[in-house]
């Protein structure tokens, strides 16, 4: 690393006592280049073991990698902590302007240690961290108005990030999401929760300083090869293009569109929910995370009428991609696009991870409809598949949690059952939500043992659709082993922070010569040592907080749900986390 | 001819900055401190983006203020800057409505384009582009 790279300083937030100070730490980001490794490191010395993850002992860890702010593409920030969600490893990534500002701001990584006893917000530049007074923030309704009022009330348009919590946040929903820049999120595992349960309402990154290089003339050959190929490849066309709702299609005419909490696989919907019929009635707008010629960010516009005033409309404009679609679409049965965008409105008012909301109320629906809640825990909510207005309703009261029942839908799918039954349909995995694929054992496999539980661990869903476009047959021994050699791979592309759907650009050649560039020298053997020591690293994290293999539930559901990969049984399931679990 | 930079179509940027790096990038470094492009959204995202550049006025604002001639009008349109006659006053960085003088705080001296177009070519939407001055 360059003498002069601000990447090893790391800027240390004391919540509690209001102060901060900045260590130069070049050996942390020598050996672990940023991202997941630097993150699990600080993580290891920061969490004590057996932390309350909404207490002052849990950390806010923040880490951006090498390449930011010099390539296109590495434009993630990672965040870590202990999961109030399921109990041990929090990590989380999102993109937006949060890495390209934490980076020109002259940092590596951000701790944020400690609790505040009144609502604050940080504004971290290339001088610290100052604390802002946000307790006539706290309470705001809506996350789209912490968003306005940051960015009237800052300075640094265009080069800043202004990280936010919702009311969820606030009321400590265990999966409450982090929003920056409006239509991005650290959705998964309950950061917003972390936030509010440190009275953090925001966080606003600003920086725009240079960075050296090594080698300028190199540093431009790098660039020009990553960006051309961001450009005109078909490796990114698909996200360019309809971007992620492209799948929903093809999953659906193999069977593998979860629906209606997972009692089928195909949806009627489909068509009206898919990328094709969004961008050909909805799309208003794409945009980009910075520095990410790629824009995969699509916006639907969804003009509404107000009911009793006539020539009164309002313009929503929403980020919408696979995951969301599937979670307020198809698994909550709604085919009725206004009707399902509408729900993940009230998602982003509220400031909840959309995946986790929707696999949660799919579960409620299918409870409520085998009567083991009833109109008394519902509060009178008559939930039903299909009626965007009763979901309306019910993510506001999971966030405002006037019952009982609310108070368990807050926690969780995987807590709601455990209190009122239903477990063989609670689609939770490792006690986080599922993604939107059901192609087969091997998706299944994949969120179970992937370190956050989440469909970006290891893309279980490619293996199953693999072995039946080519007839294979899988073995649980082969899901294992290919989950693991991906997993650990994608390490170095999060220790990067490069964005997972450039992993075809960021080929290990491509990735050295543009580290080398920059000034760091790495080698093939090297980086497959940190993906692989990073992943041990962080199972043996979730391991101390009591997390298990063994202990892991197999939802019922998937496996009376036919799939395209055909019928599998559990023992397969658990033969192949077994697989994963001793080699790891 | 003079040439200048051109916002072509607004309404096509999606945000990515490429431009901004790529101004600095010209310099031989990574970051943005040296970018004489600027693109930031118009009120939030849902609103779209702005996108300032030197729009290479025939009688430029920023120059008419420079006390020491730092900055001198360019013929056919826009100014050229000579950083070492340059006293850091700021005055053409208040002078320019468009906010297309930039700063530069690390050398407390204001970054003005020089009408090179490297940004236009790392722009894939065709929102920018070098062109002829018009009068």
């Amino acid at each position: 690393m360059l003498t002069n790279d601000p990447l090893k300083r790391v800027l240390y937030i004391d919540l509690a006592r209001r102060s901060f100070e900045v260590k130069e730490r070049p050996e942390l980001f020598e050996e672990n280049l940023g991202g997941s490794g630097v993150g699990i490191r600080l993580l290891e010395e920061e969490c004590p073991a057996g932390a309350d993850p909404l207490g002052p002992e849990n950390p806010i860890i923040f880490t951006v990698g090498p390449l930011v702010g010099l390539y296109p593409l590495a434009s993630k920030t990672v965040a870590m902590f202990k999961s109030p969600h399921t109990g041990n490893l929090g990590e989380s990534h999102a993109g937006g302007r949060s890495a390209v500002s934490i980076r020109l701001a002259g940092y590596g990584a951000v701790v944020i240690r400690g609790a505040s006893a009144m609502p604050v917000y940080l504004v971290i530049d290339e001088n610290g961290a100052q604390f802002r007074d946000a307790s006539a923030l706290w309470g705001t309704r809506s996350s789209y108005t912490t968003g306005s009022v940051l960015r009237r009330r800052e300075s640094g348009s265009g080069t800043r990030s202004i990280m936010r919590i919702g009311r969820a946040g606030e009321k400590l929903v265990s999966y409450a999401c982090v929003i920056t820049e409006t239509y991005r999120h650290f959705g998964r595992l309950g950061l917003g929760a972390v936030f509010g349960s440190k009275r953090l309402k925001a966080l606003v990154v600003q920086g725009k300083r240079n960075l050296p290089v090594a080698d300028r003339r190199a540093f431009r050959a790098a660039y020009d090869a990553i960006f051309k190929a961001a450009v005109d490849s078909p490796l990114m066309k698909k996200y360019h293009e309809l971007g992620t709702p492209i799948n929903v299609i093809p999953l659906d005419t193999i069977g593998a569109l979860p629906t209606r909490n997972l009692q089928s696989g195909r949806f009627e919907g489909a068509e009206a929910i898919s990328g094709e019929s969004l961008a050909a009635h909805y799309l208003g707008r794409r945009v980009a995370c910075a520095h990410c010629p790629v824009a995969c960010i699509h916006l639907a516009a969804l003009r509404l009428p107000y009911p009793n005033d006539p020539y009164f409309y309002k313009t929503l404009m929403l980020g919408y991609d696979h995951e969301p679609i599937f979670a307020t679409g198809s698994m909550l049965g709604l085919g009725d696009v206004p009707g399902m965008l509408q729900v993940l409105d009230e998602i982003e008012v509220q400031g909840l991870d959309a995946i986790s909301a929707g696999v949660t109320l799919a579960w409620a629906t299918e409870a409520f409809e085998r009567g083991l809640i009833t109109e008394a825990e519902t509060d009178g909510l008559p939930l039903a598949f299909g009626d965007a207005a009763v979901y309306i309703e019910a993510v506001k009261r999971i966030v405002s949690q006037p019952t009982d029942f609310y108070k368990a839908l807050a926690r969780g799918v995987e807590h709601a059952a455990s209190v009122y039954g239903g477990l063989d349909f609670a689609l939770a995995f490792g006690g986080n939500e599922m993604p939107g694929y059901h192609t087969g054992p091997a998706c299944h496999v994949g969120w179970s043992v992937g370190a956050r539980h989440s469909h970006l661990d290891n893309a279980g869903y490619s293996l199953d659709q693999n072995a039946a476009k080519k007839g294979q047959v899988l073995t649980p021994e082969f899901v294992g082993t290919t989950l693991l050699e991906e997993e650990r791979w994608r390490q170095v592309l999060t220790s990067l922070v490069v964005c997972l759907f450039a992993r075809g650009i960021y080929d290990r050649e491509t990735t050295l010569n543009a580290l080398a560039a920059a000034g760091f020298e790495w080698n093939v053997a090297d980086l497959e040592r940190l993906g692989t020591e990073t992943l041990r690293r962080k199972i043996a994290f979730k391991q101390r907080e009591g997390f298990d293999f063994g202990a892991l539930r197999v939802p019922q559901r998937i496996i009376e749900t036919p799939s395209p990969a055909g019928p599998f049984d559990e023992a397969f399931v658990r033969a192949a986390i077994a697989s994963f679990s001793e080699q790891v | 001819m003079a040439k200048r930079l051109s916002v072509i179509d607004v309404d096509r940027c999606v945000g990515c900055q490429a431009c901004m790096f790529a101004c600095t990038r010209r310099t031989g470094s990574g970051g943005l401190e040296e970018s004489c492009i600027h693109v930031q959204s118009a009120g939030g995202i849902r609103k779209g983006f702005t996108v300032i550049v030197c729009r290479a006025c025939t009688d430029p604002p920023c120059a008419r203020v420079c006390p020491t001639d730092a900055l001198t009008p360019r013929e056919g349109g826009g100014v050229r800057f000579k950083a070492n006659l340059c006293i850091g006053c700021y005055n053409c960085v208040e002078a320019c409505p468009f906010g297309a003088a930039f700063w530069d705080a690390t050398n407390h001296k204001p970054q003005i384009c020089v009408y090179c177009g490297y940004c236009a070519d790392y722009c894939p939407y065709g929102v920018i582009a070098l062109e002829e001055v018009v009068g």
